[in-house]
Parts: C-alpha cells; sequence; structure tokens
C-alpha cells in the first residue's frame, strides 16, 4: 500500500512508511493551525536555532523533500530577516535510505543538494511532520555520507507522536496527539498552491467525538 | 516488473518512469560517497557467455553501488568447459541464493528462457542479435539529458551493421517510443531481411542524410559476426558509411555522435570525431552506471510501477 493508494491524497510526510491497510473514506476532522498560525510557528523556530545555536554563523538548514524543503526556506527567510544572516539551505531526499524498500514502492522525491560542506556545521534537518521517526532515521543514514556534522538538530512542524524510533525534535511548531489511523495533511502554497494549513484527517468509518 | 528482457517490457510511460529514476541515481553517482544502502542484502550474479568490458563493469559497479553483493561468473574459466547446460548452470547459480541474473548470451532469446528456470529477476544483458535493452535505455537517458524529455520530432540516424545488432533493434524501440523519427543508413547487406513492422525509414546513403539529422548513432563493425562477405572490405565501409572528419564536417552545428563502444577507430568512427565535443561517447559509458542501477532497483526494490 502507498500513500496515494489511499482515499484522498494525504501528504502526512510518514503516512507512507506505516502499514495501516486502506480502510473507509478520509474525511476532514480538524483544523490544526491556519495561515497565521503557520507563520508564527517558523517564526518562532526560526528564533529557536538562533538562540539555541547562539547565532546562525555555523547552521546549515537541510529540508527533507518535499514540505520539508519549503518550511527550511522559510526558516532561512525568517532567519535572513532578524538576524541578517543567509543560513543555506539544503536538498535532503532519503528514499535510498528507507528501511522499507521492498515493502512497498519507495521512489526518490528530488535531487539531494546541500550547497556547502556540511563537515563542522550544526545541521538542523526539517521536515513537515514526525510520525514514527523512521524519515528521520533515514535522513541522519544520508547525512552522515555526506561529510560528519558538529552537531545535528531536528525542526518539525507538527509532531503527531507515535515514535518507534529514539528520535526526538528540537524544535517543534504543534504538538498534535493523533491516533494511529488518522492523517495529519499539511497544505504549503508554494507546493500545493493552495493558503497554507495542517488539517487532521481520519477515516470515516471511526467515531468524530474521538478527535484531537 | 520481475525481469528485463526486452526494451518492449517497458511502454512509454514505464520508459519515462525509469529514466526518471535513472536521474535520481545520475545524482548518487556524482556524490563523494556514491553508494547508497538501498539493497542491502541482495545478491547479484553476472552471468556473461560473450566478451564485455563495458557492459559486465557497468552493471556490476551499478550493483555495488546500490550495496548489493556482486558475483561474477566467467564463462572462460566454469564448468561450461566441462560441457555443463545454460539450464543447469543458471540453476547451480541460483541454489547459492541470489536475487538477480545478468545474463549476456550469444543465442537470442537466452535470458527469455533462462527466466522460466529461475525464481530470480533475470536481465538481458545482451542476447545475441536480439536486444540489449540497458544500452537502449542509456541511449535514451543520453539523448534527453540533451535534448529535453520528449524527443518528437527529433531525427535519429543509426548507421551501420543493423543485421547483427542488438543495440539498433532496443535503441529503435525505445527512441520510436519516445516520439523519434528513426532512419536505419546501412548497405542492403547489413539490414534485416525484413523491416515490417520496424517504426523506421530505410536509407542506403549516409551522406544524404547527414545534414538533416540531429543524432549519428553508429554502430560497431562486429568483426566476430562477420563470417559472411557482406561488404568488400573495411576501406571499402569507411569510405561509404564511417563518420569521417569530411562527412562530420555536414552535419549540422549542434548534431551530437553516439557511439555504444568498444568503438573500430579509423573504421565507423574516426578517432577526431569520436573526440570532438559533439560526442557523446563518454558520457553514455557514465549514464550506464545510473540506469544500470534504476533497474536493479525497480527489480529488486519492488520500484516503479511498470506498465
Amino acid at each position: 500500500m502507498t500513500a496515494a493508494s489511499r482515499a484522498g491524497q494525504p501528504n502526512d510526510s510518514e503516512a507512507a512508511a506505516d502499514d495501516r491497510t486502506a480502510g473507509g473514506r478520509f474525511v476532514f476532522r480538524a483544523g490544526v493551525l491556519d495561515a497565521a498560525d503557520l507563520r508564527r510557528a517558523h517564526t518562532r523556530i526560526a528564533h529557536e536555532i538562533v538562540e539555541r545555536n547562539h547565532g546562525a554563523d555555523d547552521v546549515v538548514l537541510v529540508g527533507l523533500y518535499t514540505r520539508g524543503l519549503a518550511i527550511a526556506r522559510r526558516i532561512a527567510a525568517a532567519i535572513a530577516e532578524f538576524e541578517g544572516v543567509d543560513v543555506p539551505v539544503g536538498a535532503l531526499d532519503v528514499a535510498f535510505y528507507r528501511d522499507d524498500i521492498g515493502l512497498r514502492s519507495v521512489q526518490p522525491l528530488g535531487p539531494t543538494e546541500i550547497p556547502v560542506d556540511v563537515t563542522g556545521k550544526v545541521v538542523v534537518l526539517v521536515d513537515d511532520v514526525l510520525f514514527t521517526g523512521r524519515t528521520v532515521r533515514a535522513a541522519l543514514d544520508a547525512l552522515t555520507e555526506l561529510g560528519r556534522p558538529r552537531a545535528v538538530q531536528l525542526a518539525i512542524l507538527v509532531d503527531r507522536g507515535h515514535r518507534e524510533l529514539p528520535i526526538r525534535p528540537d524544535f517543534v511548531g504543534k504538538n498534535l496527539p493523533t491516533r494511529v489511523g488518522e492523517d495529519v495533511r499539511v497544505q504549503l502554497e508554494e507546493i500545493d498552491g493552495v493558503t497554507d494549513s495542517v488539517e487532521l484527517w481520519g477515516e470515516d468509518s471511526q467515531s468524530r467525538e474521538e478527535g484531537p | 516488473m520481475k525481469h528485463l528482457l526486452s526494451i518492449g517490457d517497458l511502454d512509454r510511460a514505464g520508459i519515462d518512469e525509469m529514466l526518471d529514476l535513472s536521474e535520481h541515481f545520475l545524482e548518487v553517482t556524482q556524490r563523494d560517497i556514491p553508494k547508497v544502502p538501498a539493497l542491502r542484502g541482495k545478491v547479484v550474479v553476472s552471468l556473461f557467455y560473450e566478451d564485455s568490458t563495458r557492459t559486465r563493469i557497468s552493471f556490476e559497479t551499478a550493483a555495488k553501488r546500490l550495496s548489493c553483493d556482486v558475483m561474477s561468473f566467467s564463462v572462460g574459466s566454469s564448468s561450461v568447459q566441462k560441457g555443463e547446460s545454460l539450464r543447469d548452470t543458471v540453476q547451480t547459480i541460483e541454489a547459492m541464493g541470489i536475487d538477480a541474473l545478468v545474463l549476456r548470451h550469444s543465442a537470442a532469446g537466452a535470458p527469455h528462457r533462462v527466466s522460466t528456470w529461475v525464481d530470480a529477476s533475470v536481465v538481458n544483458a545482451g542476447d545475441g542479435c536480439h536486444e540489449h535493452p540497458t544500452q537502449a535505455l542509456l541511449d535514451a537517458l543520453t539523448l534527453r539529458r540533451h535534448l529535453g524529455r520528449d524527443l518528437t520530432g527529433t531525427r535519429i540516424a543509426i548507421v551501420g551493421d543493423i543485421l547483427h545488432s542488438r543495440v539498433a533493434r532496443s535503441g529503435t524501440l525505445a527512441f520510436a517510443a519516445l516520439g523519434a523519427d528513426v532512419t536505419l543508413v546501412a548497405p542492403p547487406t547489413l539490414l534485416p531481411s525484413a523491416l515490417d513492422g520496424w517504426p523506421v525509414t530505410v536509407n542506403h546513403d549516409l551522406d544524404s542524410v547527414l545534414s538533416e539529422v540531429d543524432v549519428v548513432y553508429l554502430l560497431r563493425i562486429q568483426h566476430e559476426r562477420r563470417n559472411a562477405a557482406l561488404f568488400p572490405s573495411l576501406r571499402e565501409y569507411t569510405a561509404r558509411y564511417g563518420l569521417t572528419v569530411e562527412r562530420a564536417a555536414q552535419l549540422r552545428k549542434d548534431a551530437l555522435v553516439m557511439h555504444p563502444g568498444p568503438m573500430n577507430r579509423g573504421v565507423e568512427i574516426a578517432a577526431e570525431v569520436a573526440e570532438a565535443p559533439a560526442s557523446l561517447i563518454t558520457e553514455q559509458v557514465t549514464n550506464g552506471v545510473a540506469v544500470r542501477m534504476a533497474v536493479l532497483y525497480s527489480l529488486l526494490g519492488a520500484g516503479v510501477s511498470l506498465g
């Protein structure tokens, strides 16, 4: 089963790694973040990254395809605005490092492009949704082959829980308790062509009262 | 898709998907550590009943860059010399536990036959005068990187020993599937007796097509297959069908020159032409590794959904 095979088009970045069986139709449950919330979230994350690292001079933002990259670019723009530092933004594709190759069709989403040598830098991995942690595990492996960062930190727009690996984010936009069978759908203007939003969707068969 | 036996196993969308995936692997091969763990633990065997340099090394490099274990089987130093049949050989190899078998054989159809005997995925690395699908894919990738995804309207002349060429057969199918207009250029003796159903036009006069084509694809004169006297002499062949410096000067300024290798310099292609900027010959080799990574990944990693 792939993400696309389910009803609707969930873009929960880790939904594809999940082995839920396709059930009923997915329906809207709740709005989680609107465009203004998202703007505040990535602005706050940008401030936290600079604060934690005592500036942004050694920071490299590395976004995971597809929406993580867009969020990384937004964070970089925010840092440029208030700190006056142009933080390099890289793009990382983790497909060939995933642990579910052979279990489903794992296809790369874009070229890995890191504009600077990450050795000695503080790399902040950026993704939209943190779920099982398997994507981040793959990203850490992929990153290791590109150099030896001084430190690796993790920035996440929505942490929806249900980790299957000992991975935790350093910067979180929103902690969102979810059920395993639900989907967190992130839409970003530059990717999806619609107003920014984060929504919670779930299968029709489940009770609506058990939402977040 | 379980096997890659013919370029006909892929439709237009399938070729596009395979080339898209190849572009990703091309990026991987350009990294400092040009290797990914995608197919850890998979075992790939290369079984070559015919001589090969680039195809064999290309496949083995591709497998290693996907973290496969690679076994290399040389017919010359094997039990084949003791008379072991192809069927017994592949079943013996399979009993050792393998996931893919890359086979080159002088008999057309051998990979297809083998695919009915084994559970492993079979990749045709050239079978007689029949097909060479990964060569066609790497050629298509090379052209696509220069001319764009859609080859509609691109005029490609394939020149030389069409009769014996698996490269021409697979290439014609792939180029035509991507929309190109293919012209086969050869003396009548080096063309198949029937071309019914081939999506091509035929021309016996290289000079008349040179100024019109976007791509000249030269085939190797295959000394080892040339038992019958199909043309008077190599000199005569070069005089009429070789891409000499003089002929290359008649090409359009942006025309591209390709050759699957190994080259007979001074026969089908002049050394100066092979090394000119228009020549994509080394690029073809580089792209070959990426294409073969994509093929192995698709077959062994439950990869692209091919039609």
